[in-house]
């Protein structure tokens, strides 16, 4: 099948057994003996395939649970019980969550998108991307056969200045200049985590995902040594205007410049250093990136990079979101008449698939992904390699194959998850779903169209 | 049927305890060894949890102590110091937001007992932080429940489904609630046999979901709603001449959108019998109907249905889009007796979790919208709007009635009644290990209709309880003077005092 009509994933073993959420508590004293013991009638074997890791030092068990509690609610001498594990919900924090981080690492070992039954088990609605939802249609033309790879669902995007008209010679010549038009299959531009227990290693593993994925990896100019030269194609490499490179690589196609007050003179001289290459401004995004996105067209940027924390927040009080930034944006640059003939990046704590979709929807074109391809390589967030402290999970000492395994894995099973998104939507063409803001609902306008006017309660009355 | 009909009576709850030896509560009492048998801890204890049996004590049932709700504790109470109190680890490793472990213990609770937990559980709302779960329902302070005007046996839970007033069926259901759609495959078929006779002695229906209708389903032919979904699956003339209800299905909560897929695993013998397809094989039903692309397509849908059996009530099942409220118009002005909206939290089957969370409004939002939209063009009450995906206690059934609704449609509930943990397995090999989602022979073997059919019977029952005495709190003789009094509901983030 061609492979633009999927990305092409398969099992790829964890090195480390992944911290479960609870545990099994089992006690032997006491134990009857009974001659058919609950522990044998398990249906998916757990207590037979129990085995002792040594390299970790854990029991197996807690892995292959599916809680199903018939052994707890079956033991005469109720020996067994299971116990929430305190090193699973201390994972991460309140933005990359222990469930977000489970289910990253269950895409990348799976490749498969994650499914389940019994409806949703979350909370009603959350701050950022968890108060919007999308839309779907009863009545569509079919898509399904796009979700399952039959025809072609388009998530690729083009990056850089698209012009307003092309003109023609009159024997049919073109006489404009080509568009300098980068095309990327999927949505996404895969960035190097501002921190983690990486190495070149690991760093050449993510260069061939993206370049089996077609994309790009975004990473300081700094990184982009050596062992990296095999592909410096798939790179797109950050300088600032304080340090600019002096090497010279042809064939980089993309590069990203940090902004500050001399932006100007930078993207001269980048301009300069790599004449072929698209420039895209990374703008921080604080309450004034409206602005700054018009005067960055007035000087020639066509491409800029809407960047969030760590967390999705934005610059400020931390009370407003990347949704919120990139809507804003993308409203001020449609009424100005530029929308259309320029690019623009949505990044920082995009943390799952549907992340990617509604920052398209918010009025992105694309998006930066940079802390699921470590938790794809098992990271658990703990931050430990910030405090010089040794890694759990030695990132560092993982194999460049695996890791572009575990990354094409997660970025196959984020693409399934657009189409099945897209599909519901009966949109047929990613391009089509940037600033579809009425094909999503919006909690802060939904809830109090139906909600407001719930607020009376009288005197000598009770709430049950 | 009738609800003026004088041969029906409630069915009598019955206490049917756990198919497990050990049920899981929210507290275990641990004794030691100072235990000197004095038999102070039964004597005192008022929920069964001590029991006293040849001179010896025993903490039998853990699962019924109401912890630190308990007004007399026997913890406190022991001359010896032998008893202590402390949660059940396993307590909190079960459940979620939607359906935290109180909503799902209490929930076990009312398909034993019949009745509402008496205390130690929050039984009324889960810990969602939002729709339901900020809803309040607003009564008046200090009206002891002996003296409302109203008793228990006046309150009229009563709804038509048939409110076109044409030749169809005039079809009344005895309780606000009937059962959603669980096909023949993702269910087994004593799960199903437990729901349709449960709503058989409530008087109210239950739908078979699309996988065809069992030869065993027969007896309760007045109390089946099948379904038409769109991968045709076991659908007949013959099946559509059986029933009074027919739904169609366009989209369901679990996955809008994205239709069914039954996994290899799951298709057995008798499964691909049923839905006349391969053993082993998954199977795929499509989204969405690919006959259909506005109102007069639909109508042609009804249309066909009518002619195949004129007098069927003709339900209309969809999702939760931006644009609902045309989607149930257009169904009404198709020939449709009941819109069925089906919430995007809710679902049992098994979708892509990215479905689950994102795709299409949560009911609490649906519902008023809709109700809005109807009564403005005019046609609100010829109409029957039920209201599913995501109501799981009497509370969140009164709540949507309030916005809007005239009756709900269940289904996780009743998967929790059968003693559902929510492990969210059901989709996986050989399907779910405690026997309700399966089509494995052995594990079907775990369940007995009998029983299952009783703790239906019981949750209903003591939803039926509760939901009276609310309506009579709120001064109401019948369940159709709460559909859309939102005055009677308060939102906790909007409230002002």
């Amino acid at each position: 099948m061609a492979s633009k009509y999927m990305i092409h994933t398969g099992p790829v073993p964890h090195r480390f057994k992944p911290v479960t959420r609870s545990g099994i508590m089992a006690w032997e004293e006491g134990c009857l003996r009974c001659a058919e013991c609950v522990k044998d009638q398990c249906i998916y074997n757990v207590f037979d395939k129990r085995g002792l890791d040594p390299d970790q030092m854990i029991d197996s068990i807690d892995n292959q649970c599916m809680d199903c509690l018939r052994c707890v609610q079956g033991c005469p001498k109720e020996l067994i019980h299971k116990s929430v594990n305190p090193e699973f919900t201390s994972m991460g924090d309140s933005h990359w969550s222990p469930d977000i981080i489970a289910s990253l690492w269950y895409q990348a070992e799976t490749g498969k998108i994650p499914v389940s039954g019994a409806g949703y088990p979350g909370p009603f609605s959350g701050p950022g991307f968890d108060s919007m939802w999308t839309d779907m249609s009863e009545i569509i033309r079919p898509t399904r056969d796009g979700i399952h790879g039959r025809e072609y669902i388009s998530t690729g995007v083009d990056i850089g200045e698209t012009p307003w008209e092309l003109c023609f010679t009159e024997n049919g010549e073109m006489k404009s200049e080509p568009p300098g038009l980068i095309h990327i299959p999927l949505p996404i531009i895969m960035r190097v985590p501002s921190f983690g227990s990486y190495n070149k290693e690991t760093i050449r593993g993510w260069a061939m995902a993206a370049e089996r994925l077609g994309t790009f990896l975004a990473l300081p100019w700094d990184m982009n040594t050596d062992p990296l030269d095999c592909i410096p194609g798939r790179l797109m490499p950050l300088v600032s205007s304080g340090s600019m490179p002096e090497r010279v690589n042809n064939k980089i196609e993309i590069v990203e410049l940090l902004w500050d007050e001399n932006y100007e003179k930078a993207i001269g001289e980048i301009g300069k250093i790599f004449p072929s290459a698209l420039i895209c401004v990374k703008l921080p995004l604080g309450n004034k990136a409206e602005e700054m996105a018009l005067s960055l067209w007035e000087s020639g940027c066509s491409i800029i990079n809407l960047e969030a924390g760590y967390n999705g927040r934005m610059e400020g009080d931390g009370s407003r979101f990347l949704k919120e930034g990139v809507r804003s944006v993308h409203k001020a640059l449609v009424e100005a008449g530029l929308r259309d003939r320029m690019t623009i990046f949505a990044s920082g704590g995009l943390a799952m698939a549907e992340h990617v979709a509604k920052s398209i929807i918010c009025g992105a074109d694309a998006v930066f992904v940079d802390f699921p391809i470590l938790i794809a390589l098992e990271c658990r967030m703990c931050g430990r390699c910030k405090e010089g402290l040794p890694c759990p999970v030695r990132i560092q000492e993982a194999s460049s194959g695996w890791v572009a395994a575990r990354t094409i894995n997660i970025m196959g099973s984020w693409h399934n998850q657009l189409l099945e998104l897209m599909g519901a939507m009966g949109i047929r063409d990613i391009r089509r779903l940037r600033g579809e803001a009425g094909r999503a609902i919006f909690f802060e306008d939904i809830e109090k169209e139906i909600f407001l006017s719930l607020g009376e309660v009288g005197e000598g009355y009770e709430l049950e | 049927m009738n609800l003026n009909n004088d041969d029906f009576h409630w069915p009598e709850p019955i206490r049917t305890g756990s198919r497990f030896r050990n049920p899981i509560g929210k507290y275990r009492l641990d004794r030691t060894d100072d235990c000197v048998s004095c038999g102070r801890c039964a004597e005192i204890c008022k929920y069964g949890v001590n029991i006293m049996r040849r001179g010896q004590v025993f903490s039998e049932n853990h699962y019924l102590c109401v912890g630190e709700d308990c007004p007399e504790p026997c913890y406190l109470a022991c001359p010896a110091g032998a008893l202590s109190l402390r949660r059940n680890p396993t307590f909190d490793t079960m459940g979620d937001f939607r359906w935290t472990p109180d909503l799902l213990v209490s929930t076990w609770y009312m398909a034993e007992f019949g009745s509402i937990p008496p205390a130690g559980l929050e039984y009324k709302e889960g810990e969602s932080g939002g729709g339901f779960d900020k809803l309040r329902v607003v009564l008046k302070k200090g009206i002891p429940d002996r003296e409302h005007p109203v008793s228990d046996n006046d309150v009229d839970f009563s709804v038509a489904l048939n409110r076109r007033g044409d030749h169809a069926h005039k079809i009344k259901i005895n309780l606000p609630f009937y059962g959603g759609g669980m096909s023949y495959g993702s269910v087994s078929i004593s799960t199903m046999l437990s729901r349709i006779k449960a709503a058989a002695a409530l008087g109210t229906f239950c739908c078979t979901g699309e996988g065809g209708y069992p030869d065993e389903l027969k007896p309760y032919d007045d109390h089946v709603i099948t379904q038409v979904a769109t991968g045709l699956f076991g659908v007949r003339e013959e099946t559509i001449q059986r029933v009074k209800i027919v739904e169609f299905k366009y989209a369901q909560g679990a996955k809008p959108g994205l239709g069914g897929h039954l996994l290899g695993d799951k298709v057995t013998a008798g499964v691909a019998r049923m839905r006349e397809a391969v053993a082993g094989y998954p199977l795929f039903s499509p989204f969405p109907f690919h006959s259909v692309y506005s109102v007069e397509d639909h109508k042609k849908h009804v249309d066909w249905i009518k002619s195949i059996n004129p007098q069927a009530v003709i339900s209309v099942k969809v999702s939760t889009p931006v644009d609902v409220d045309m989607v149930a118009v257009g169904s009404y002005y198709a020939g449709a007796h009941i819109i069925h909206l089906d919430g995007s939290y809710g679902g049992t089957g098994a979708a892509p979790e990215i479905a689950k969370k994102n795709i299409a409004m949560p009911i609490e939002y649906a519902v008023p919208k809709v109700h809005r939209f109807l009564k403005e063009e005019g046609v609100r009450d010829k109409i029957t709007l039920i209201a599913g995906g995501g109501i799981r206690t009497p509370h969140d059934a009164a709540k949507i009635i309030a916005l809007g609704a005239d009756g709900v449609c269940t289904g996780t509930s009743e998967l929790v009644a059968l003693e559902c943990v929510r492990c969210h397995n059901c989709e996986s090999g050989r399907g779910c290990a405690r026997g309700i989602a399966t089509t494995d022979p052995e594990l079907m073997e775990l369940m007995d209709v009998e029983w299952g059919t009783q703790r239906i019977i019981n949750m209903f029952t003591a939803w039926r309880r509760e939901l009276s005495r609310l309506l009579r709190r709120l001064g109401m003789k019948s369940i159709k003077e709460l559909v859309g009094r939102t005055d009677c509901l308060v939102h906790l983030d909007y409230m002002k005092r």
